[in-house]
C-alpha cells in the first residue's frame, strides 16, 4: 500500500508540478504570480496538516447521476500528498530552467523559435537530467513519509505492524522487531534509491559544456 | 514572405537615431547607419562601447528606447512587431556558439527549418547536409557540440543559422572566444558567405580581417559612432584622436 501510495502520488505530483514549475516561469503575470503563490503555500506546511485537510474536507463518495463512486481513504491521502510534492517539483523544475543558460534561449530566439517551441524543444530536454537527481531524492522523502496517512486511517504498513502487536497482546518486547521490520522494509527500498541519485548526480554534475 | 514594399534599391538595414539605455546608464546614444544588400559591415571599437548591443537591437534581442531600424522594410522598434517574421530574415551568430547541447550537429541545424518554417524533414536534410559540406564539417554529422572544438562548433553555429535561408546575417564576436588557430577556419567560412553575396554585419576585433573583407567599417566608442568609412582610408587616414589611439593599441 505504501507504494501504491507514493507511486500515484508521484504521478500526480510530478505532472502537477511540472505544470505548476512552468506557470512559474510564466511571462503573463498572474500566471507566474499565482503559480509562485500556490508552490510557496504547498511547499511549507507541514505534510500532515495538508494530509488532514484534504482527509476531512474532501467528500467521501461522488455522485455521478444515479451512480456512487467511493473515495476510498487512500486516494485522498493520495491527493494530499500529491500537494507539497507538486510544490517541491515546481521548484526543481523552475530551479533546472533557471540554471539553462540565457544564451540557449537567445539562440533560439534568433533562430524565430516561439517561446513554447523553445520550452519544450531545447530548454526542458536539457533540464530532464538535472531534474532526475532531485525527483527522485522527493520520491524516497514522498515514500519515507507515507506512514504518516496511518494517522488518518489508511491501512499501510505502519497500521498492520500496530495490528500485529495487538494480535500478539502489544508484549513490550515485540515492538523493535515489528517496527524494525518496517524500518528494514523502508530502508531496503529507499537506500538504493538514494546511492542512483548520488550517481546520477555525479554523472550529470560534468555532462554540461 | 514579401509582405511589404522593400525594394533592393533600399538599404537592407537602416538604422536611425537609435538610442538604448541599460537602466541609467545609455549604451548607444544615437547611432545611425545604412547597409546595402551584399555589403560587408565591420563594427569595432573599445570594450564597452556598445557594439554588442548594436548589434542584437537589430534582431530584436534587445529592445530600443527610441530611433528606428528598419530590416528589408519591417520597422524593429514597433511594439506590434513580428519577431518571427524578422529573425526569419536575420541569422545571428554568438560569441559563445550556443549550440543546443542535447542535439547532433546535423540536428542543431535541421531543428529550426524543421520547427518554423514547417518545412519537409527529407527537404532539409539535404539542405542541412549541403550546409555542413558549406563549412566543411561533413564528418561531424552526428557528433554533439560538446565534442566539438571550439572553431567546429562556431561553424556549426553559422550553418545552423544559415538553414533559415537568410538576408542579413550578424555576427557578434564569433571569434573572440577561440583558440587563435580555430580562428582562421571561421573567418574562410564567412569569407565565402560574403563572396556569394550575403549581407553581414560583424561585431570584430580581427582588424585584419575587417581590412580585407569590409566594405565599411564603423568605430564606436560610448555609444556613439565616432568615425566611418571604406577600410583603406579608416585605417590609413583617421583622424579622430580616439580612433587613433585605438588603431595604434591594435595593429
Amino acid at each position: 500500500m505504501n507504494l501504491v501510495i507514493s507511486f500515484f502520488t508521484m504521478l500526480i505530483g510530478t505532472a502537477a508540478g511540472v505544470l505548476l514549475g512552468l506557470g512559474q516561469i510564466s511571462l503573463i503575470l498572474p500566471v507566474r504570480k499565482s503559480s509562485w503563490f500556490f508552490t510557496q503555500l504547498f511547499r511549507n506546511s507541514p505534510w500532515l496538516v495538508l494530509l488532514f485537510i484534504v482527509m476531512l474536507t474532501f467528500p467521501f463518495e461522488i455522485e455521478f447521476g444515479e451512480t456512487i463512486i467511493q473515495i476510498p481513504d487512500w486516494m485522498k491521502a493520495v491527493f494530499g500528498l500529491s500537494l507539497p510534492i507538486m510544490a517541491n517539483i515546481s521548484e526543481v523544475v523552475r530551479g533546472a530552467v533557471q540554471s539553462v543558460p540565457t544564451g540557449q534561449w537567445e539562440a533560439a530566439e534568433s533562430l524565430a523559435y516561439s517561446r513554447s517551441q523553445t520550452i519544450w524543444k531545447i530548454i526542458l530536454p536539457q533540464c530532464f537530467k538535472r531534474m532526475i537527481p532531485p525527483w527522485m531524492n522527493w520520491y524516497a522523502i514522498l515514500t519515507m513519509a507515507t506512514p504518516l496517512v496511518s494517522l488518518l486511517g489508511v491501512q499501510e504498513i505502519v497500521t498492520l505492524s500496530r495490528q500485529a502487536m495487538e494480535a500478539e497482546n502489544n508484549h513490550p518486547e515485540l515492538l523493535i522487531p515489528f517496527f524494525g521490520f518496517a524500518l528494514v522494509i523502508f530502508f531496503a527500498y529507499c537506500y538504493p534509491i538514494a546511492r542512483l541519485t548520488l550517481k546520477l548526480e555525479e554523472r550529470y554534475s560534468v555532462k554540461f559544456i | 514572405m514579401d509582405t511589404n514594399n522593400w525594394t533592393s534599391e533600399q538599404p537592407i538595414v537602416s538604422l536611425k537615431d537609435v538610442h538604448k539605455s541599460f537602466g541609467t546608464l545609455e549604451v548607444l546614444k544615437g547611432i545611425s547607419f545604412d547597409v546595402m544588400k551584399g555589403e560587408v559591415i565591420c563594427i569595432i571599437g573599445p570594450s564597452g562601447s556598445g557594439k554588442s548591443t548594436l548589434i542584437r537591437c537589430i534582431n530584436a534581442l534587445n529592445k530600443i528606447n527610441s530611433g528606428s531600424i528598419m530590416v528589408r522594410g519591417l520597422e524593429v522598434n514597433d511594439p506590434d512587431l513580428n519577431k518571427l517574421e524578422l529573425r526569419k530574415n536575420v541569422g545571428m551568430v554568438f560569441q559563445q556558439y550556443n549550440l543546443f547541447p542535447h542535439k547532433t550537429a546535423i540536428e542543431n541545424i535541421m531543428m529550426a527549418p524543421m520547427l518554423v518554417l514547417k518545412e519537409s524533414k527529407d527537404e532539409v536534410l539535404s539542405k542541412a547536409r549541403s550546409l555542413i559540406r558549406k563549412v566543411r564539417l561533413e564528418d561531424k554529422e552526428n557528433t554533439y557540440p560538446g565534442e566539438l572544438s571550439g572553431g567546429q562548433q562556431q561553424r556549426v553555429a553559422i550553418a545552423r543559422s544559415l538553414a533559415m535561408n537568410p538576408d542579413v546575417m550578424l555576427f557578434d564576436e564569433v571569434t573572440a572566444a577561440l583558440d587563435p588557430e580555430t580562428v582562421k577556419e571561421v573567418l574562410v567560412t564567412i569569407k565565402e558567405l560574403a563572396s556569394e553575396g550575403m549581407t553581414c554585419i560583424l561585431v570584430t576585433h580581427e582588424m585584419g580581417f575587417a581590412r580585407e573583407l569590409a566594405d565599411h567599417i564603423y568605430f564606436t566608442d560610448r555609444g556613439i559612432i565616432v568615425e566611418h568609412g571604406p577600410p583603406a582610408t579608416f585605417f590609413e587616414e583617421a583622424k579622430d584622436p580616439r580612433t587613433k589611439e585605438f588603431l595604434s593599441q591594435i595593429l
